[in-house]
């Protein structure tokens, strides 16, 4: 039974350590900064999205071309040189393809927006929340010293690399990357003519379904690991929610991901050998794609959002020092949470025009979804009631996530009512929602993670003073830039238009839009001092102890670092994760593996 | 696999394991569960489009159904072939396995070189990937996705039965030791039972 055994890791090459290594731990932090790397050219592209918003179809700053080369022709500085000299002399190269001048036209807009989405959500979020704190969190926190099948989760590293390698390579083909959206509702997607996109769609959708491979791997492997391998005495309802968290995101993925990879398939096949499947020229109905898309698609964004509150009810209740309130009813509410999710995709096509006894259905599942989602707020706040809070950065975080996903859902609700959906459909309310609930929600989480578990992976601790600077910053600039956009919804304002400025309509709210753009460039600029912290501290940090937290899951009785195989002997369990102030001890905290 | 023993001595300390022999098993019956959805999408994007075309013609008349009843039948003996070299490593018949592995590649190549034909033969009389000279075009797209997205299945098990026919003929089975059968064997039983439904309702209906 080889696939049980690991790899002898005593004599490692730099190839078997750090490149394709079979240990869960390296495999994490490989996803952490494949994830991180992802998440800075996210952000950039969202940055040159809200420039285009809040001033467009002006010349980028530094790069683009100046006022004065704009108003007389003449030239002004290096930067107008170069580009005059490349209009003078006809030069195609990739700036004056697809940015002449500096400014974001159109065409590239909507590669923007399509790559910013989809970098943010299959290549910055999944690596992170999934790949990095799975990998990382779910040996450790059940007591096992590596996954299930070590090498088909190297495999599933590096076949998302690649994956990662495709999408960026769509940015430097003639055509531009896809402009499709991040849904790729076709026939937008599924013909050239219509986005003149070519190769940039193709190679989107290829790199998506090899994306899905890594993703299958992944899923296979943490179930498999979760259901076989904890350690004696770690029984189901004895794991943290993080691990529920991660066990019950595997399950969804491995039943969303082949859908997605089959309606992926027939789009190429739309694309490249002229099928129509959604064509509907040839017989075939681009409601269909929208319907697949969503079945993959909605349980998709509990993929983003189930680690997030995982990971939000372990950092409340280490800080709260209080056991998590209703332990169980949480597990509960996530397989419920799950289970609907599946049932409600029809909620993202109100619009298309379904039958309207069918959209009432859905909203009646969508609404629904609301029940769990409030038993686990209300079990957050039950944890803090009468509790003696430690502010630290990583519980500022987590606060910033039950706070702001509150928002975020209750923008939901007005969404999962059909009428009310019916206005603000596609608008920027859809924007303000999206982003309360994925940056607002999973990125707070994962700010909050990554503060916590970074001493147990680097074996240094984040400097906190930066730490609270960056959180600070990053929760008023985040308001500031997506809650107005509520408004700009509510006021009409579509989303994915390239320059609002053509709607008379809209040209009374464009102070809104460059307010916006302001505080999302402030925005940025915090999250420059958040991954200065993360590598600076990487080497430079206060070197930590095993159990800087005072927490009681397993992973804190391990090594700091945890060498490979993580525990010297294998570790029993004896109680739940999350008993804090227990009465008659000195300490409030009483580890998992302590005798009671 | 000289560490069986040490795996089995580890494998105590876990809790209430599901698959305590072998995690692969376990693993195995995850993946298809997730196999079966990519295979669920397409078969219900083959209905979707089928109930909502007028001009689908009938499968039966145009595809034929007697080679590919004889390709079903054939690929449920290599199931059961499958089944009987898995009961001849249980008793330590290594000579058993071994034969009965052969059958079932046999059977797995049979099938496929049966599909290359009727592929050919439909081809030639103009069915492709985006024509259809009897009906709607989408009938030869799904046609051709489904029973290759298939074809694709059974490919990559030929293969797989194949490293373990090489394994065999090592003499790295045994009694005791035979979790690469078990877990060939399932994936196997599941491209048939996919088959099966394939053949029905692309055939048969």
């Amino acid at each position: 039974m080889t696939e049980n055994d690991h790899v002898e890791h005593s004599k490692q090459s730099i190839w078997s350590k750090y490149i394709f290594s079979f240990d869960h731990k390296m495999i994490a932090k490989q996803y952490l900064l494949l994830g991180i790397s992802m998440l800075i050219l996210g952000g950039l592209l969202a940055m040159l999205i809200r420039w285009q918003l809040g001033y467009p179809d002006e010349p980028l700053p530094i790069i683009g071309l100046s006022d004065q080369y704009m108003e007389t022709g003449e030239v002004d500085g290096v930067v107008d040189e170069m580009w005059d000299g490349w209009f003078e002399d006809e030069t195609e190269n990739w700036l004056t393809m697809t940015i002449p001048g500096g400014v974001i036209g159109p065409e590239f807009y909507n590669s923007l927006f399509t790559m910013h989405a989809t970098i943010m959500i299959f290549f910055a979020i999944m690596p992170i929340l999934v790949g990095c704190f799975g990998n990382f969190l779910i040996p450790l926190m059940i007591g096992a010293k590596d996954m299930a099948f070590p090498f088909l989760n190297m495999l599933s590293f590096w076949v998302a690399f690649i994956g990662s390698i495709v999408m960026l390579w769509g940015f430097f083909v003639p055509g531009g990357h896809a402009a499709a959206g991040w849904t790729g509702y076709p026939p937008l997607s599924s013909s050239v003519e219509f986005s003149g996109v070519d190769w940039g769609q193709n190679l989107w959708i290829i790199s998506l379904m090899i994306m899905g491979i890594s993703s299958m791997m992944g899923a296979v492997n943490y179930i498999t690991t979760i259901v076989n391998m904890r350690a004696k005495g770690m029984t189901f309802f004895r794991m943290p929610l993080t691990v529920w968290s991660l066990f019950i995101v595997a399950i969804l993925l491995l039943l969303a991901i082949p859908v997605l990879a089959s309606a992926l398939s027939m789009l190429l096949f739309d694309r490249i050998w002229g099928t129509s499947f959604f064509n509907a020229s040839g017989g075939g109905d681009p409601i269909l794609w929208q319907h697949l898309f969503w079945f993959f698609g909605h349980p998709e964004v509990y993929v983003l959002i189930l680690p997030g509150m995982g990971i939000a009810s372990d950092l409340l209740s280490t800080f709260a020092r209080k056991p998590i309130f209703g332990y169980k009813a949480m597990v509960y509410a996530m397989i419920s949470i799950a289970v609907l999710g599946f049932i409600v995709w029809g909620h993202h096509m109100f619009q298309s025009g379904m039958n309207p006894a069918l959209g009432m259905t859905f909203m009646f599942s969508t609404m629904a979804i609301a029940v769990p989602s409030a038993i686990k707020t209300f079990n957050w706040l039950g944890t803090l009631k009468g509790a003696n809070i430690k502010f630290t950065v990583p519980m500022l975080n987590t606060l910033a996530f039950v706070s702001m996903f509150v928002i975020g859902g209750l923008s939901g609700i007005f969404m999962a009512s059909t009428p009310v959906d019916i206005f603000i459909h596609d608008t920027y309310y859809i924007v303000a929602h999206i982003h309360y609930v994925v940056f607002g929600g999973s990125m707070f989480a994962l700010f909050g993670g990554i503060y916590y578990w970074f001493p147990k992976m680097f074996g240094r601790g984040m400097n906190m003073t930066l730490g609270k600077i960056h959180f600070w910053m990053t929760l008023i600039f985040f308001n500031a830039t997506f809650f107005p956009m509520h408004i700009l919804g509510i006021g009409g304002h579509m989303r994915r238009i390239a320059n609002p400025m053509q709607y008379e309509f809209l040209q009374d709210m464009q102070w809104i839009n460059e307010f916006i753009t302001v505080s999302a460039f402030m925005l940025g600029l915090a999250q420059i001092i958040f991954f200065f912290n993360f590598f600076y501290s990487m080497y430079k940090g206060k070197k930590s102890v095993d159990n800087p937290w005072e927490a009681n899951t397993l992973e804190w009785v391990a090594a700091t670092p945890p060498p490979h195989g993580n525990f010297p002997t294998p570790p029993i369990v004896y109680g739940g994760p999350y008993e804090y102030g227990v009465p008659d001890r000195e300490e409030d905290w009483l580890s998992q593996v302590t005798k009671r | 696999m000289s560490e069986s023993a040490v795996v089995n001595a580890t494998q105590e300390s876990y809790e209430s394991p599901v698959t305590p022999e072998s995690w692969g098993k376990f693993g195995m019956w995850i993946f298809l569960a997730g196999d079966a959805m990519s295979f669920g999408a397409l078969l219900v994007v083959y209905g979707a489009l089928r109930a909502a075309t007028s001009n689908w013609p009938i499968p039966a008349e145009t595809l034929g159904i007697g080679l590919t009843a004889f390709m079903t039948f054939l690929l449920i003996v290599s199931s059961l072939t499958m089944v009987k070299g898995l009961s001849a490593v249980k008793r330590g018949d290594i000579a058993g396995l071994k034969k009965y592995l052969g059958l079932t590649i046999l059977g797995g190549v049979i099938f496929l070189s049966l599909q290359a034909y009727e592929w050919t033969h439909l081809i030639h009389e103009g069915l492709l990937f985006s024509e259809n000279p009897w009906g709607s075009a989408l009938f030869g797209a799904t046609f051709f996705s489904i029973t290759g997205f298939h074809g694709m299945h059974v490919t990559g098990g030929v293969i797989y039965l194949s490293v373990v026919l090489i394994n065999a003929q090592k003499g790295k089975f045994s009694a005791e030791n035979y979790n690469l059968v078990e877990l060939v064997g399932l994936y196997w039983h599941f491209v048939d039972l996919v088959w099966i439904l394939v053949f029905t309702l692309v055939y048969l209906i």
